[in-house]
């Protein structure tokens, strides 16, 4: 296991897994982000529910607490293998090109180094803003149909979270078959499927977090 | 055809190196790039100032000797082929080309356009072979091999080590060669019994010579003048990934 | 003629053993003596060469537990120019049951050389041949298949059965990385030390032993000494003598041709092969040919206008104006008749004025017939990759317009002549694969050289070797030794005194001149006339080369024109033995057609009474005539025979 840690191919392997892990999360987030839809009661209603969940047995906001855990450690291992790759490749090639095109030109994968950056920026705000409430108008924890509506209330502000979650898609979309890769799932018969179903994926997170910011701006959601 | 060449020129390894301009007046369309060279050379010469080095043997695109960086891109624009094989016609009259060694710190620059690949050689010596000694084989139809494995496997043997893969990588790695041979031997039968040390042994010599990891950019594929495929990657991850789950 | 050269004693292949023909190898094997396996460990081989045969000889040796010490110019073992064979290897493995057997390729073999090959060895190396694909199938080498899962082969080089083993286009290439992986596993385990970009450029000879080499690092410059126990030389062939040829850029004579300054016997130097199908020439700037697979001829058609000058497009000359004429000359045969016949037959057309494109010097290989019989797809599937690679050299596409081709210098039988064990006339000095003067006689099969090139690296050699050295060790040779010092000396002395020119010609515009006269006078056809008046220029232009080559640069670093200085400047004394090799062999003999000896009807015509020999020349200084040994072939299992493909 040490070893494999050591390697770059191990690291991958690491960097997939806790991706994957971000991305359930992700997906889940999403799709719960969906019940503003339907009203401040059925978005704050879901949250004290999950606070709730399983109480008994973890107390409350124990099920969370423990969801946190696991994202902060993915978080973390994403993050320290992404700097140690970046870092390995810098090295590898201390002196660059003086002209330099790329040829297969996929531009989500070239952007996945600051993509990564730019969410995980975005992830202190966005917590900072609507979980903690320190940077939010309302600034009501537990009151999330009001704070995220202050919050998009301010343009410039809802203009972020577009940019961000679009980073997001871009880094998803290469991000998710590129996981498939480093776990060595990804065959030459299995790739093309594999890729339509990370672009599908990115499409469908893109869209679901894009709609509240839009739907906020245009006045659907007050 | 006039082209204006910017060359990389490097006296030795510790030396720093400049681009210097060289008009050519008279390059022919059926020049292959190495002979426009060649011919630029000979003027060289002849005006009593140093050629430019440069390798090359083969000149038929299959011993890996040649390698450019031409204008950007590792073997040049045209796709699936090496320096020798490109031909001056898929230039245009007047253009500016600029050529530059593989760059990564495991293929250090050694004159000019002459950078040192022996690491490439480390990561097989490491384990890219399969431990079978001389004289005392079995007859070659005792183990029948399925045509499609055959035909993978051959497909990723083809590499030419030319090293255009580490050159085009944005992250410095060789992780299309050693997996190619990954790929090559442990698609066999022969190559089973050492298959996943073989994996294991061929990447962390890659590590420890100091090439970047993979994170599956393809660029190397897209330059590749073999053509070898990115899922050989893949299955060298597998491989890697299932010998240390059993071990 | 006596003036050229002098004659000396015969000689004879004093190890090989008579009796059976079928059991000789083994008797010989078992005459061998055998080193202790703890002495081996003490006992330092040096291989110059990591082709096939050099590769393959390096890492068995060093399984059995030799030190050895491997050299190659390129910057890996795996570049060496075996990796450009396309077509495949031969075996008797008589897979098919199509009739094939030992006996079948020891005659083919014998007969394609012209009967001017000795009858153990090839016997010998077509038992070995079956055990080549075994011992490359468990290396993981990946043969073509069938559906089946067993092996694939084809008819190759018009054999009348399938024994050719092939991957793809690709076979040299296969078989080099088997041989290069077999020898990073041995370089890894230590008993290989590897030292690439490293060039031999002479030999160490102590007490009348080969005891080592003196080498330049390409990349620092440095001239050193190795010392060993015995010294393998797997160099490569010498076909770059004549500048275009379809040889790698750094094939070169110097490790042979120093050999034979210091004393080993050069064998029927004269002997090349020329292979018919290589892509023409396109312009002065040309700086190789690229050979085309033979297979081509299967199915297309070979023509050039009837009438001289006629420079209409090729589709635009109807069916009545081509001439067709190898099925117009060889009825029988066609377009498939051997290489040395079909390439010479090219040769007249175009000295008729007949030839297509540029310079008049090419024939169209036309497969619009193969095209409208087959089908597109059928002919793409078949030689999809050739016609790509067709294209990509001269940026016409092959299936609109006919293919143009032209014969190139491809390989070289003659090299250092050795024995039965490969031992050269220098006790302790080696010969394997191409750079000795091998088994294929005056013309060599198609698919055989890779055959040769394994056979002596995996399995003869290593064998045979151990004779020599259990012997050994012998004295340890003083690093200070005169012998020693004086070749490097002498190797510092070249390199300087080429360097000191300073002239106002560069090297290629020499080997470029030097080519031009070879292919002129000793290719395809040779005359009497012909080859003296190139033993008259050739002595001329060394003298030039020596008074106006300018080589720029300095000796201590990496000088690729420097290195290439070194090689012309050896072609350019081995073009003279070539020259009189085919000057006193007023035969035709396979590859050797000398135009005063045919029949006829322009056939090749041997001279079984006064040639069948192997001429091994001894070397007595530079422009001073050699004396020549006769090798007398005796022909107890086969038959010579006029050959006849009409
Ligand atoms: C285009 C082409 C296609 C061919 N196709 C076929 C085919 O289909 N079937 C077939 O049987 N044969 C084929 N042949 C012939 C065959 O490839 C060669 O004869 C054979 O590979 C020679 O092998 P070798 O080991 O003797 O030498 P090589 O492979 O030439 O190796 C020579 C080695 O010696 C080293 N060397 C040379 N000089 C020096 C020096 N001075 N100092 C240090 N090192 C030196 C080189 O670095 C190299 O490692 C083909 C040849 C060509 C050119
Ligand atoms: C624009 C669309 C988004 C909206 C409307 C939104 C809304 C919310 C809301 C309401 C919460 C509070 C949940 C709770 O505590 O009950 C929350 C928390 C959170 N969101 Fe988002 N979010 C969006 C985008 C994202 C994105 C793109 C990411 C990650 C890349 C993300 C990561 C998180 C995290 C990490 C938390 C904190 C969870 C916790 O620990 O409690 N969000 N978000
Ligand atoms: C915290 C901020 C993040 C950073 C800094 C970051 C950074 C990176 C980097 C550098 C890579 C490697 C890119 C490559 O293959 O070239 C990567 C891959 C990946 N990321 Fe992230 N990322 C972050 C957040 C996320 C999130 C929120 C998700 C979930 C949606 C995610 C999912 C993935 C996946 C699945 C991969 C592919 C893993 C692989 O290639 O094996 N990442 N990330
Ligand atoms: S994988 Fe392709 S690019 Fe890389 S060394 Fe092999 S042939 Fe060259
Ligand atoms: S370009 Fe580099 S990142 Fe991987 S897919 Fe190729 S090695
Ligand atoms: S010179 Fe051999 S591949 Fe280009």
């Amino acid at each position: 296991m040490v070893r494999l840690w050591r390697s770059t191919v191990g690291k991958k392997a690491v960097m997939a897994v806790s991706g994957a892990g971000l991305l359930l999360y992700v997906i889940a987030h999403m799709l719960a982000n969906l019940k503003i839809f339907f009203g401040a009661r059925s978005l704050d209603g879901y949250g004290h529910w999950l606070r709730e969940l399983a109480a008994p047995v973890f107390g409350y906001e124990g099920v969370v607490w423990i969801a946190r855990a696991g994202l902060l450690a993915c978080v973390l291992l994403h993050m320290t293998t992404a700097i140690q790759l970046a870092r390995r490749a810098r090295a590898a090639r201390p002196i660059g090109y003086r002209h330099r095109r790329p040829v297969q030109g996929s531009y989500s994968a070239r952007t996945m180094r600051w993509g990564g950056v730019l969410i995980a920026l975005f992830v202190v705000y966005h917590v900072l803003d609507i979980t903690a409430g320190v940077v939010n108008p309302n600034g009501v924890p537990g009151q999330d149909y009001r704070n995220v509506t202050a919050s998009f209330g301010r343009w410039y502000v809802a203009v972020f979270y577009m940019l961000a979650v679009t980073a997001l898609g871009f880094h998803i979309r290469h991000g998710m078959w590129s996981a498939f890769q480093s776990l060595g799932i990804s065959t030459a018969k299995r790739r093309r499927a594999l890729r339509a179903i990370a672009l599908g994926v990115a499409v469908v997170i893109t869209a679901g977090f894009l709609s509240v910011p839009i739907a906020v701006l245009t006045g659907v959601l007050t | 055809m006039r082209l204006t060449l910017r060359i990389w020129r490097q006296r030795g390894t510790s030396d720093a190196g400049e681009l210097v301009t060289y008009p050519m007046d008279d390059v022919s369309p059926d020049m292959s790039f190495l002979e426009m060279l060649d011919v630029l050379n000979e003027e060289l010469i002849l005006r009593g100032e140093e050629p430019v080095a440069f390798d090359h043997d083969c000149r038929e695109g299959i011993c890996g000797m040649c390698g450019l960086m031409i204008n950007g891109v590792a073997h040049g624009p045209e796709r699936a082929t090496t320096a020798c094989q490109l031909h001056m016609r898929h230039f245009a009259d007047g253009d500016t080309v600029t050529i530059e060694p593989w760059r990564a710190r495991p293929f250090p620059v050694v004159r000019d356009l002459v950078v040192d690949r022996s690491a490439f050689d480390r990561i097989i010596e490491s384990g890219g072979y399969i431990s079978a000694p001389t004289g005392s084989a079995p007859d070659a139809h005792a183990v029948p091999v399925p045509k499609p494995d055959a035909d993978t496997a051959f497909e990723a043997a083809a590499c030419i080590g030319c090293g255009a893969c580490v050159a085009a990588c944005p992250n410095g790695s060789a992780m299309l060669f050693t997996a190619a041979k990954a790929t090559h031997l442990g698609l066999l039968p022969q190559g089973q019994p050492e298959r996943y040390s073989r994996a294991e042994a061929m990447v962390r010599t890659h590590d420890e010579l100091g090439f970047g990891g993979c994170t599956n950019t393809g660029e190397c594929t897209a330059v590749c003048p073999k053509g070898i495929p990115l899922d050989t990657i893949g299955r060298l991850n597998s491989d890697l990934l299932r010998g240390a789950l059993r071990s | 003629m006596s003036q050229l050269y002098a004659e000396g004693t015969p000689i004879a292949d004093e190890r090989a053993p008579d009796g059976p023909i079928e059991t000789r190898w083994d008797r010989r094997r078992f005459a061998a003596r055998l080193v202790n396996p703890a002495n081996k460990r003490r006992l330092t081989v040096i291989v110059v060469g990591t082709g096939l045969a050099g590769g393959s000889a390096a890492a068995t040796l060093g399984e059995l537990g030799y030190r050895v010490e491997s050299f190659c110019y390129q910057d890996s073992p795996r570049r060496a120019h075996s990796i450009a064979a396309q077509g495949g290897i031969n075996a008797a493995k008589n897979y098919r049951n199509d009739g094939d057997s030992v006996h079948r390729l020891f005659y083919d073999t014998v007969k394609g050389g012209d009967f001017r090959s000795r009858e153990s060895n090839v016997h010998r190396l077509a038992q070995i041949s079956t055990e080549i694909i075994d011992q490359c199938v468990a290396q993981g080498v990946p043969f073509a298949r069938e559906y089946g899962g067993l092996l694939d082969t084809r008819s190759f080089g018009g054999a009348q059965v399938s024994r050719t083993f092939y991957a793809r286009g690709q076979t040299g290439q296969q078989l080099l990385l088997g041989a290069y992986q077999a020898l990073a596993r041995q370089i890894s385990a230590g008993t290989v030390r590897m030292h690439p970009r490293t060039e031999m450029l002479d030999l160490i000879v102590v007490d009348g032993r080969a005891r080592g080499v003196v080498v330049r690092d390409l990349v620092t410059g440095e001239v050193t000494s190795h010392l060993a126990d015995a010294v393998v030389l797997a160099t490569g062939g010498y076909g770059n003598a004549f500048y275009l040829s379809t040889n790698a850029k750094g094939c070169n004579t110097s490790a042979i041709w120093r050999a034979h300054r210091r004393g080993a016997l050069f064998a029927n130097p004269c002997y090349t092969q020329i292979h018919p199908t290589c892509i023409p020439v396109s312009g002065e700037h040309q700086s190789k040919l690229t050979l085309m697979s033979e297979s081509l001829r299967n199915d297309g058609r070979v023509w050039v206008p009837v009438l001289a000058g006629d420079d209409r497009p090729a589709g635009e000359i109807p069916d009545a104006e081509r001439d067709y004429y190898l099925e117009r000359m060889y009825p029988s045969f066609g377009n498939l008749v051997p290489r040395d016949i079909a390439s010479r037959a090219a040769k007249h057309v175009c000295d008729e004025g007949r030839g297509v494109g540029p310079g008049g010097l090419g024939v169209y290989l036309d497969f619009a017939d193969a095209i409208a019989r087959l089908g597109r797809p059928a002919v793409e599937a078949k030689y999809g990759n050739l016609f790509e690679m067709y294209q990509r050299i001269t940026g016409e596409d092959p299936y609109a317009v006919p293919m143009r081709i032209y014969p190139a210098v491809h390989y070289t039988m003659g090299g250092l002549w050795v024995d039965y064990d490969l031992r050269s006339t220098i006790p302790g000095l080696f010969v394997i694969g191409e750079a000795n003067f091998s088994d294929h006689g005056a013309n060599r099969l198609g698919a055989s050289a890779l055959m040769q090139g394994l056979a002596d690296g995996y399995f003869l050699l290593p064998n045979t070797i151990g004779d020599y050295l259990v012997d050994g060790p012998f004295d340890a040779v003083d690093p200070a030794h005169q012998a020693v010092a004086d070749v490097e000396s002498e190797v510092r002395g070249r390199i300087k005194a080429l360097l000191m020119v300073d002239g106002d010609r560069t090297v290629d515009s020499f080997h470029r001149e030097l080519g031009q006269l070879m292919w002129e006078h000793c290719g395809m056809e040779r005359t009497d006339a012909g080859l003296r008046k190139a033993l008259a220029q050739i002595p001329a232009l060394r003298e030039e080369f020596w008074r106006r080559v300018k080589v720029p640069g300095e000796g201590a670093e990496l000088n690729q024109s420097l290195e290439k200085a070194g090689r012309v400047a050896d072609f350019l004394e081995l073009a003279e033995l070539m020259c009189l090799d085919a000057l006193h062999r007023t035969e035709s003999c396979g590859g050797h057609f000398r135009a005063e000896s045919q029949t006829p009807d322009g056939e090749a015509r041997r001279d079984d009474e006064n040639f069948s020999y192997v001429a091994a020349w001894e070397h007595t200084g530079v422009g001073t005539p050699p004396v020549l040994h006769q090798e007398h072939l005796r022909f107890e299992h086969v038959t010579p025979s006029q050959r006849s493909y009409k």
